[in-house]
């Protein structure tokens, strides 16, 4: 049961981050491309990593909750990042495709 | 003299909780030096630390994040469809929301979240703090992007942080 | 079970990580490369806990808490010198 629960939580990270991976690869600019890894990738290892505190966990007696700290870590961090990024790629106009909205004027 | 020895009660719980996380124990000794440094840290820090948060409900808080991880679980599965799918369909654009919150605090973490949930990723702040400038996958209609995200995120944000 | 599981996640993540890796030679510009060095930090994560699952070991934790916060300093460094031009100020 617990084995079928580790390797289910496993599968789902593993390809939520190949999903977002694929998205960085595929998408056509940058600002498309910022979606694929903040997103997908933070939930990807996170699931990963609450596997590995649940193995642990059952593996040695007493809880292995560590694992927690770089999953808060990753989703404290990722819009950070993801937020700089953007900002950065605003400032020195990277390219954006055609058919992409842009801003109304206020 | 409460005042004085705990300038920040939130940041001192948060790193005592992670001094114990960190060292993956419970055990008296580690409790003890946790407690130390979560007084020490702070106090020595608060300099950096201007302004107070000010939180008037922390069960809101917590109703908060968990409706902010159901929502990244959502959101996650509407990206991967999206990124998988065919990207000819893909209507990128920016978008301006205007913000009510007036507190930083708030303010970053309506942005945080806007950044982990559907489509959307926040990209710049007006010098004025009023308007957010939002980066989306896919629009199909502006209005609803902005309600949704008024109705989800900066509504209950509202009601915990109160403007200093 | 388990180690069919782990197998075919190892082979996930190590696609995953030959992607981004793609995407930082040809990355048209510099955004695109700090991004695909952010996410190719963040793969090896998984990598390395899936790594440590494998060999029963929870020595890799601490390099995966390592390596989470060096990348985010990378990221925010390399962010902020296309902003100012300049890290230190």
């Amino acid at each position: 049961m617990l084995e079928w629960i580790l390797a289910i939580l496993i599968l789902i990270g593993a390809f939520f981050t190949l999903v977002g991976s694929i998205g960085l690869y595929k998408l056509s600019d940058f600002y498309m491309r910022l979606h694929g890894p903040t997103k997908a990738s933070t939930l990807g290892v996170g699931a990963i990593l609450i596997a590995s505190a649940i193995h642990f966990s059952f593996k040695t007696d007493g809880v292995s909750l560590h694992e927690i700290l770089v999953t808060l870590f990753l989703f404290i961090t990722a819009p950070v990042s993801a937020h700089l990024m953007a900002k950065a790629a605003i400032h020195i106009k990277v390219k954006q495709v055609e058919r992409t909205r842009q801003l109304e004027e206020k | 003299m409460i005042q004085r020895l705990f300038p920040h009660p939130l940041l001192s719980l948060i790193l005592w909780g992670i001094w114990l996380l960190l060292n993956n124990t419970l055990s008296a000794g580690h409790i003890v030096l946790g407690a130390v440094l979560a007084i020490f840290i702070p106090w020595l820090t608060s300099s950096y630390w201007p302004e107070k948060i000010l939180i008037r409900r922390p069960w809101m808080l917590v109703l908060y994040i968990f409706r902010v991880l159901f929502e990244i679980l959502v959101a996650n599965a509407v990206v991967a469809k999206l990124i998988l799918g065919p990207q000819k369909k893909l209507k990128p654009g920016f978008l301006h929301y205007e913000l009510q919150l007036t507190s930083p605090v708030g303010i970053g973490l309506l942005a945080n979240t806007i950044s982990l949930t559907p489509g959307t990723v926040s990209c710049d702040l007006t010098k004025d703090r009023r308007y957010l400038l939002i980066h989306a996958l896919h629009i199909d209609d502006v209005e609803a992007i902005r309600a949704e995200i008024h109705r989800k995120f900066e509504k209950p944000l509202l009601e915990i942080f109160i403007t200093c | 079970m388990l180690n069919l599981a782990l197998s075919i996640a190892f082979v996930m993540v190590g696609i995953a990580i030959l992607l981004s890796f793609i995407r930082l030679i040809i990355g048209p510009n510099t955004p695109d490369r700090i991004l695909a060095l952010d996410t190719l930090y963040i793969n090896t994560i998984a990598l390395l806990i899936l790594l440590g699952i494998n060999l029963q070991s929870a020595l890799y934790f601490e390099a995966a808490l390592l390596i989470a916060v060096m990348g985010f300093m990378g990221t925010l460094a390399l962010s902020k010198y296309l902003l100012r031009g300049d890290i230190m100020e």
